[in-house]
């Protein structure tokens, strides 16, 4: 190609982009430059080969995809000039990152490289190779890297350092090769190489004892002679930095120091003089001073206990968070979450200042104070930090108050003196903030009213009030209906009345009316309001005068387009008007929920997962009061109270199932698993309108309470119970597989009918691995060719049990799959039975296509750590793990 | 140790993006996103640091330029600091009072600069002029190079018109 007839200019390229007005112009420009570099690649063409690279560089920081480039970069580090090489291995960094199976092209590139004549093109090959090394190409450069280390060039081998630390990194194993030139690279002058030494002798003991063990007992003293030398070194302009020489290289030796004393008192005890030194010499008036301090009252922090040094040190962190700098209070606050844990008393000293920063206008600072007062609460500040912080949330701002009402609940739940406070300070947070607290929350504080039995009325009575005031947070509004439900007639006859407390008149009807407020307002939530119905429900039998009223409210909802409110007035209003026998005993109220339960959940959870306070709201009460879900299923069958009774066999599961419990292994010890048969005996009972009202009348609220998690899974299974019809593929949960199969097998499965075809096709062994086995047999009804039936048998090869066992697949759109259930959730180990699920595939376009099983993909779960994805493609399955 | 280096401009344009670890394509553009929308409303007179998905991000401002750099929650906050003014510095130093426009037009040098101060998400190098003068000595070379491939191209044409 003519050299001097070619595309734009990489100038003029970017002048034309920056030109653009619209996206869609600077999108035409980049189109256009595209097109004229994947032609220019095309022909391979090597003069404009560098060019063509940076402008491809340009587009990709502009968001542009750009692999088709990837190439070219191998192409230019392969030649033999440096501009080339330079541009390319900028390019490979930019444009490719270590996943990429192309960048192992580069490797042998990166040895010759290594090895070159020219220092500069070494430098490049080494910061290549420091950025973007995986660990294959680490383990295959390791043994140049490390020569390197020793090249006569200075600039050269502070490269290699840094090189070093990648490699070591990701591939721990080669340490031990780095540990001898690695010490003496701290015996160098050269600034450059003395940084760059002093941070791989950092990361060489972060990945191996046996390094830190080496420099503690060779290095120690050089590391305090280089530290001493360069605090008292006279001006030098070059490495000069307001006033201090070199603070990256004071703040890195701080660094080494500090993870060479930690644990081990004489090392500790060599460098306590430089550190008093360095602690109390430097200047604070300027960052990098500051900087270094930061790093040296760290270190003092962490390495053996000096009482004189860590007085020096907290003076400074006092200094530090009365500076006017937010930079250096915020690093201030960030060290006292250190230093409490060394010298707690200390840091109270500073609770006032710390307050103060909890206030702040700046986010960051905010966050770290919160955190900061958060560890400095005991049992004997508690009141007084936590009335500090209830007054903040007042007038904090909207984002921060999630995490500031976050931090009071468990400060007020970990060191609440009483109960009346804890529910007090509650009542303020959730009155407060109430839209910001998790679920949780609320569900420990409806589980504390509950067990407080001395403070019911008074803690009506106080969530009336808090009511009457303002329904604005919602999941107050929740706990005020739950207590005015459960505890109405305390409110209306002040039961229970405090030496504390102003009386308060509130008459029957007026607790109807709030309920009937949170009915029918239109902010609240659908749990909400059907917290509300159930809590009127439970008030019909409490305030008999207001029974006609209550009834026509929930009449009301019959209509409610919500299918939640309008299925549970429908109940409701039938228990009311037919079931008048049973009414008062399913209204009872709750027993005492019980807290360890609720807390053992808690703490078996991640404190911060998102995935909690999904999981917590249908556990919690599940495991309190077991039949949650069986009146709905009761009212469905009203009209057939006949229904046959369910199998007696698997009624702890079954009843799992109906309450929607996870049936993973760390739960179902503390759910109704333990007691399967008393299960079973309530399942039974209810099922045939029972008479063991004190374990019916629990149900009803806790059902609200899993209402916006689990409520469909029962009342379908319980119409499959029921018709015996609809037992499809609903294997959407372990948990209602489960179920759903135990009830088959008492029944009458299925499964058996398709047997009798005897099989059409051979039988394939689908899969098969170290741990399972997956066969498919195959058969199909005469006179119903569209549709056929496979029996996927499961052997476990494992010597584990799985317990969890689920199966499930999805096929092409014109193919429509049934899932039968499997016949056990557990699978035996090592191959002693099987299970078998029946799958049914019907070809929707028969005749059109192929009647065969083309394609099939979906998962097989074993437990809840071991589960496996599979897709069928033809022939083979392919197993993902 | 730094994650990666961002320099984003005011209006949230992109000038020069370095990951030190790995993140795929798609977690980079969500960084820049996420972080840009952070960093550019936050108020002049705040703190320099922001958390940020469990890591702390670092940044200044320079005239129309935020320089980024995301380290560890345990890092000296202070220090990254410095190592931004320090390449500023060395940015100035290079292109001799530098601006924006440099930057754009010359990302590559940019780069290059870059890569004589950080390698690994570590410091190299704590002299400007040994920086300085490392980038100005591989210039030479890129020169001294296209100057012979100049001469070899004006020896053709010579040729051609003998």
């Amino acid at each position: 190609m003519n050299p001097f007839s070619s595309g734009t200019r990489l100038r003029d390229m970017i002048r034309a982009i920056r030109a653009c007005k619209t996206a869609a112009e600077e999108r035409a420009v980049v189109r256009k430059e595209c097109a004229a570099i994947r032609a220019a690649i095309n022909e391979n063409d090597q003069d404009y080969r560098h060019r063509n690279l940076a402008k491809l560089m340009f587009i990709h920081m502009l968001g542009y995809p750009t692999h088709f480039g990837q190439m070219e970069c191998l192409k230019l580090i392969a030649s033999t000039g440096f501009p080339e090489k330079r541009i390319g291995y900028l390019g490979l960094m930019l444009l490719l990152d270590e996943r990429q199976e192309v960048l192992m092209l580069v490797t042998n590139s990166l040895k010759q490289d290594l090895n070159h004549s020219n220092q500069y093109i070494v430098g490049l090959a080494l910061c290549a190779l420091g950025n973007i090394s995986s660990a294959e190409m680490a383990r295959d450069l390791a043994p140049d890297v490390e020569r390197l280390l020793q090249f006569r060039d200075p600039n050269i081998r502070k490269k290699a350092a840094l090189c070093s630390i990648r490699i070591i990194k990701k591939v721990p194993d080669l340490a031990e090769n780095f540990m001898n030139p690695a010490s003496s690279l701290l015996k160098e002058k050269h600034h450059g190489v003395l940084i760059t030494g002093v941070q791989l002798c950092t990361d060489l003991c972060k990945v191996s004892s046996e390094a830190l063990e080496y420099f503690r007992e060779n290095c120690i003293e050089g590391l305090v002679k280089t530290l001493r030398d360069i605090a008292n070194s006279p001006y030098s302009p070059e490495y000069d930095i307001a006033g201090i020489t070199d603070p990256f290289l004071h703040i890195r030796l701080l660094k080494l120091l500090r993870i060479l004393g930690q644990g081990d008192a004489g090392a500790s005890d060599c460098m306590t003089d430089i550190l008093a030194q360095v602690a109390s010499r430097t200047e604070s008036n300027k960052n990098a001073g500051n900087a270094i301090l930061y790093e040296c009252v760290e270190t003092i922090m962490s390495i053996e206990d000096n009482g004189g040094l860590r007085v020096l040190a907290i003076n400074i962190l006092g200094r530090f968070l009365s500076n006017r700098d937010n930079n250096i209070r915020y690093v201030g606050l960030n060290m006292l979450m250190k230093a409490i844990m060394v010298d707690a008393k200390a840091v109270q000293r500073h609770r006032a200042t710390i307050l103060e920063c909890v206030k702040d206008s700046d986010a960051s600072i905010q966050k770290r104070a919160l955190e900061l007062v958060y560890l400095l609460v005991n049992e004997s500040n508690v009141k007084p930090l936590t009335k500090e912080l209830i007054e903040y949330l007042e007038v904090s701002d909207q984002e921060f108050k999630g995490d500031i009402t976050a931090k009071i609940c468990s400060l007020v739940e970990k060191f609440s003196p009483a109960k009346i406070w804890y529910i007090d300070q509650m009542l303020k947070v959730l009155s407060e903030a109430g839209n910001f607290v998790k679920d949780e929350v609320w569900h420990a504080l409806i589980i504390v009213i509950s067990n407080a039995s001395d403070l019911h009325g008074y803690t009506v009575r106080a969530l009336y009030r808090v009511f009457q005031a303002s329904t604005e947070q919602e999941s107050l509004v929740r706990v005020a209906v739950w207590c005015v439900g459960e505890y109405g007639d305390m409110l209306v006859n002040n039961v229970g009345m405090l030496d504390i407390e102003e009386p308060i008149t509130v008459t029957e009807s007026d607790a109807v009316d709030a309920m009937e407020v949170a009915i029918k307002c239109q902010r609240l939530g659908l749990t909400t309001k059907a917290m509300a119905l159930i809590a009127l429900f439970k008030l019909s039998s409490r305030f008999p005068s207001c029974s006609e009223r209550i009834k026509d409210i929930i009449v009301q909802n019959k209509r409610s387009l919500v299918l939640e409110l309008q299925q549970r007035s429908i109940e409701f209003s039938c228990i009311l008007q037919k079931h008048q026998n049973i009414r008062s005993a399913l209204v009872e109220r709750m027993p005492i929920l019980d807290e360890k339960t609720f807390s053992g959940k808690k703490a078996g959870s991640l404190p911060t997962a998102v995935s909690t306070s999904s999981i917590i709201p249908c556990n919690l009460p599940n495991g309190i009061g077991k039949p949650a879900a069986a009146p709905i299923g009761d009212l469905l069958d009203l009209s057939s109270d006949d229904a046959p009774p369910a199998p007696v066999s698997s009624g702890g599961d079954f009843l799992q199932d109906l309450l929607g419990v996870d049936l993973s292994p760390a739960s179902a010890p503390s759910g109704t698993s333990q007691s399967p048969k008393t299960g079973t005996d309530v399942l039974l009972d209810l099922l045939s309108i029972g008479t063991s009202p004190s374990v019916q009348s629990s149900s009803s609220a806790i059902d609200i309470l899993s209402s916006s998690h689990d409520n469909k899974a029962p009342v379908s299974n319980l119409n499959g119970l029921a018709s015996h019809s609809s037992l499809s593929a609903n294997a959407t949960s372990p948990a209602s597989s489960a179920g759903m199969m135990d009830l088959l097998d008492g029944t009458g499965a299925i499964t058996q009918k398709h047997e009798e075809n005897g099989p059409a096709y051979p039988s394939l062994v689908a899969y098969e691995s170290s741990t399972l086995r997956m066969t498919f047999n195959f058969s199909r009804q005469p006179g119903n060719p569209q549709t056929t039936f496979i029996q996927a048998t499961f052997t476990n090869l494992s010597p584990n049990v799985y317990n969890d066992f689920l199966f499930q697949a999805a096929v092409p759109k014109f193919l429509q799959l049934h899932l039968d259930p499997a016949s056990s959730n557990t699978l035996p180990a090592s191959g002693n039975g099987s299970i078998t699920q029946c799958l049914k595939v019907t070809n929707t376009q028969h005749g059109k296509k192929l009647n065969r099983l083309e394609a099939c993909w979906g998962s097989i779960t074993l437990s809840s750590n071991h589960f496996g994805n599979f897709e069928y493609f033809g022939q083979g399955y392919i197993w993902h793990v | 140790m730094i994650h990666f280096v961002l320099l984003i401009s005011r209006q949230g344009k992109v000038r020069l993006t370095k990951w030190y670890s790995t993140y795929s394509k798609k977690e980079r553009s969500k960084v820049l996103r996420e972080l840009s929308g952070v960093i550019l409303t936050r108020g002049p007179r705040l703190c320099n640091f922001v958390e940020w998905r469990g890591l702390k991000v670092v940044y200044k401002r320079y005239a129309s330029l935020y320089f980024c750099m995301c380290i560890d929650p345990d890092g000296n906050e202070l220090e990254i600091l410095e190592i931004i003014h320090h390449y500023v510095e060395v940015l100035d130093r290079y292109f001799g009072s530098v601006c924006e426009l440099d930057l754009i037009y010359n990302f590559h040098k940019a780069y290059y600069i870059l890569d004589e101060i950080l390698i690994s998400g570590e410091l190299q190098e704590s002299s400007k002029r040994t920086v300085v003068r490392s980038v100005a000595a591989q210039d030479s070379l890129v020169e001294a190079a296209k100057e012979q491939t100049g001469s070899t191209i004006s020896n053709i044409i010579a040729h051609a018109a003998k």
